[in-house]
């Protein structure tokens, strides 16, 4: 999950996670590791750098942090909200619930079916989403980790927007609205130009881009002109972006198929579809790595670049940033665009990738709002939001064939997915249940 | 774009006063009405009469049908809304601020005109519009009244919407097995306030920001209702998931008033235990001892430790009370609107009554007139396209959502959030 990342590592009292123990870090005994009570030093790298470089005792001090720092946390709230939801597996589980009838008299049934009911479940995640053992030959076996990875590449883009967003005290609640009037754009230019594949594909993904960074956009316009709040505007744009491509869906000559009554779009053109990954065997098309190019990119934003600094500062604290000269308004308006610039390729990806034979008012398939939770298991981190994206998309994937092999509602996933960010957003409670020691300075 | 890189107008310290800037904007919301009611009149005119019918079989004495000229009540509408824009310019030139009068009147007028308009050579429903309006509006404005308790505690509540459903799901379940509407109502009221505890155990005990609790315990509830709707009400819908309903009650005499009677007294009785709720919320909130230490808490925790109020305490039961308050709204789904529960069946509601409470200015009566005013869209939207108006019903369903968006920009963009809203407490 999130321990491949190295700056998931460090924790940062920010907006969306105030960590209650944080004065407690200022504590830290002298003779500790330089890197690891500086947590308010906005660039991770140079503490992680320091924290390894340093010759006393590295080990002890990363062994410490791992146990009690926030990876552990991350992954003991996912173990945390898997045992929920097992619970609620086991609970609605026909011949779990028969057999306890009988626990008294029979309890090796009642345990018999426990394991049947919860081997199958995650049995059949796994195979749904890493590897299908019962495949013939490798492909088939292969197949489900690239669908994994398909369902994780809208789910990172999106996550993206609603991260950067949160970098700077945002909330993007409007992520469904952006990728429905991005979808649109991109599926109008698809339809409506022809023009050969290199130009075709890039000119339909840019006006994506753009319908989504206009889309939210707007929303920061208010915010930086009127002071309307974000998650209002974005939500109400989210209904609004809906019906407008709704209408558009239903009229011809607009974006309704000739000659159909369905609000539905015509099929994308070959030239401005985005081409298979690995062949035609499996699904995987080119917008993962669109999605990782965006990883990039956020990273290089934010850490590097200027306005990315204007960005965090004016998440951290508006008015320090505007006392230091920063443009509030302006970087609302900024962050906003690139926000939904990030989010509409999320919609892209599906009019132009997952689902190429049409534009529906459906193509957000709840990504928008699944895009939060990843923003917030990423802790706004573009590497921890592909962390997330990828444990997301294999939950996504793995729950089709947990639907259909084991007859359980794919909104399991729900559960799971918001357990795990309800938990990490209280390091405290899940130290508490684990009876973890309180901090790493012990 | 080349508007965004002049300097941004102060934003959050200084709500507009006489004189300022920010009063304008009444002025420019309403002439931009203007404008486009006048566009309306002289290039999409309609010829016919308008009828409205405002006469009910039970009436004491008829009410005769209101029939209007649509072009000419049109042109007439557009010289009043003109008007109205001119005294608010006025008022605003003087120094003062448009009342709230004068732009509920304006909404009126438009309202009618745009009415007379659609329904040339038709017939509207007027006890059915806004009938069907109260009802309609019924889990908005429990929502908004949770809402506004909530925030005027310190709790933001973007969970309204995952109470509501928790709330029709608990009230369609355990109205069955009970076989009682009142049971359902009791437990859709535990169902909302069990939302607000776990947002209350996260928020106030672990200090994790409440907007984000909120948003994730609404994907939460979605995910714990539906999959147990898949798991077990779509598997038993006799034994689980089909509660008697809440019929209507006419109260006798106030229901047989002309108008006012069909539309605010022949209603379910949680419609009459929505006008309570309002009444005592508002009382409460301002007129006794507990709605003072509400109050105080949601403005100044600090100052209301230091006198003794204990500031958590009071936000978990005002919290709860809040949940309650909405599971009664998430009752009204399938107690009364529908027979029964379906997934993710509010439809975004909560979000709606979020967006009443902020634009009834985090106050009980406000919020209620918001909500209202959410649900008579909602409700014209689907009277238009019965009578078959010229305008694409997903322009009207959009109507309700574009109003919240001008009103939060453009006539309550600097309204003040209670000080310490969504701030935790910390002792020490």
């Amino acid at each position: 999950m999130t321990g491949d990342d190295p700056l998931s590592k460090r924790r940062e009292p920010d907006d969306e996670h105030p960590i209650v123990e944080a004065p407690g870090a200022a504590e830290v005994a002298p003779s500790h590791l330089p890197g690891e009570d500086d947590d308010l030093t906005p660039d991770e790298d140079v503490s992680v750098a320091a924290a390894a470089a340093t010759p006393q005792s590295p080990f002890a001090g990363a062994l410490r942090q791992i146990a009690t720092g926030s990876t552990m946390v991350s992954l003991l709230s996912i173990v945390l909200a898997v045992v929920v939801g097992s619970i609620m597996i086991l609970a609605t589980d026909e011949d779990v619930r028969d057999s306890m009838g009988y626990i008294g008299s029979r309890p090796g049934d009642f345990f018999f079916y426990v394991r049947e009911a919860i081997t199958g479940a995650y049995g059949a995640l796994f195979r749904g989403s890493v590897w299908n053992g019962e495949g013939t030959d490798f492909e088939t076996r292969i197949r489900p980790l690239t669908e994994t990875l398909k369902f994780s590449g809208p789910l990172i883009l999106a996550g993206l927007g609603v991260g950067l967003a949160f970098r700077a005290g945002l909330f993007n609640i409007g992520g469904r609205g952006q990728m429905l009037l991005a979808g649109a754009a991109a599926g109008w230019v698809a339809i409506s130009v022809d023009a050969p594949a290199a130009i075709h594909l890039p000119l339909a993904i840019l006006a994506g881009a753009a319908a989504g960074a206009l889309w939210a956009g707007l929303a920061g316009l208010l915010k930086a002109r009127t002071g309307a709040h974000e998650v209002i505007v974005t939500i109400m744009l989210n209904y609004v972006g809906y019906y407008l491509v709704f209408y558009a869906l239903s009229k011809q000559g607009w974006l309704q198929a000739p000659g159909s009554a369905n609000p539905k779009s015509e099929a994308m053109p070959e030239s401005a579809v985005l081409p298979n990954l690995l062949g035609d065997r499996f699904n995987l098309h080119w917008g993962f790595v669109g999605a990782l190019v965006a990883v990039a990119f956020t990273w290089w934003l934010l850490n590097k670049s200027a306005m990315g600094f204007r960005f965090r500062a004016v998440g951290e604290n508006p008015e320090a940033a505007r006392a230091s000269g920063i443009n509030v308004g302006a970087t609302y308006v900024y962050v906003m665009l690139i926000a939904g610039a990030l989010v509409g390729l999320a919609g892209v990806n599906q009019v132009l990738g997952t689902a190429p034979s049409g534009v529906t008012v459906d193509l957000d398939a709840g990504i928008g709002f699944d895009a939060i939770t990843v923003a917030l298991l990423g802790r706004s981190r573009p590497l921890g939001i592909l962390a997330a994206g990828l444990l997301f998309g294999a939950l996504k994937a793995g729950s089709f064939t947990m639907s259909v092999s084991e007859g359980i509602p794919v909104e399991i996933v729900l559960v799971i997915q918001s357990l795990i960010v309800l938990f990490i957003a209280a390091p405290p409670l899940v130290r508490a249940i684990f009876r973890l020691p309180k901090e790493a300075t012990a | 774009m080349s508007t965004v890189s002049a300097p941004a107008p102060e934003l959050d310290e200084t709500p507009p006063t006489a004189g300022q800037p920010g009063a304008l904007k009444a002025p420019i919301v309403l002439g931009v009405v203007t404008m486009l009611v006048a566009l309306l009149a002289a290039f999409k005119a309609r010829s016919g009469d308008a009828t409205f019918r405002i006469a009910a079989d039970t009436d004491f004495f008829e009410v005769p049908e209101l029939v209007v000229p649509s072009t000419a009540t049109l042109a007439s509408v557009v010289v009043l809304l003109a008007v109205g824009t001119a005294a608010s310019a006025l008022l605003v030139n003087r120094g003062r601020r448009t009342p709230l009068w004068l732009i509920g009147l304006f909404a009126v007028v438009a309202v009618f005109g745009f009415l007379a308009w659609a329904a040339a050579g038709e017939t509207i429903p007027v006890i059915g519009l806004l009938g069907g309006s109260i009802a309609l509006a019924v889990p908005l404005v429990f929502g908004a009244l949770g809402g506004v308790l909530g925030e005027r505690a310190g709790v933001v509540n973007i969970a309204i919407d995952g109470q509501l459903l928790f709330g029709a799901f608990a009230a369609a379940i355990f109205g069955t097995v009970i076989g009682s509407p009142w049971g359902g109502l009791v437990a859709a009221m535990c169902a909302g306030a069990l939302v607000a505890l776990v947002l209350g155990f996260f928020a106030i005990s672990y200090f994790v920001d409440q907007v984000i609790v909120g948003v994730v315990l609404n994907v939460l509830v979605i995910g714990i209702t539906s999959f147990l709707f898949g798991q077990l009400l779509s598997e038993h819908p006799e034994s689980l998931n089909s509660p008697e309903q809440f019929s209507r009650l006419p109260i006798p005499v106030l229901g047989d008033i002309p108008v006012i009677g069909p539309v605010l007294f022949r209603q379910t009785i949680l419609v009459y235990l929505m006008y309570g709720a309002v009444a005592l919320t508002a009382f409460a909130l301002y007129r006794t001892r507990w709605g003072l230490r509400v109050r105080a808490v949601g403005e100044h925790p600090k100052a209301a430790d230091t006198v003794g109020i204990k500031v958590n305490r009071t936000r978990y039961t005002t919290l709860l009370l809040a949940g309650a308050i909405v599971g009664v709204g998430g009752a009204t789904y399938t107690l009364v609107s529908v027979s029964q529960f379906g997934e993710e069946m509010t439809g975004g509601a909560g979000y709606i009554a979020l967006a009443a409470v902020i634009f009834g200015r985090w106050d009980p009566v406000r919020a209620t007139l918001a909500a209202l005013l959410f649900g008579f869209a909602t409700n014209l939207s689907g009277v238009l396209s019965v009578i078959g108006a010229p305008v694409p019903s997903q322009f009207m369903l959009m109507l309700p959502y574009v109003v919240t968006i001008i009103a939060v920009a453009g006539l309550v963009g600097h309204s003040r959030a209670p000080a310490a809203d969504g701030v935790p407490y910390r002792k020490g």
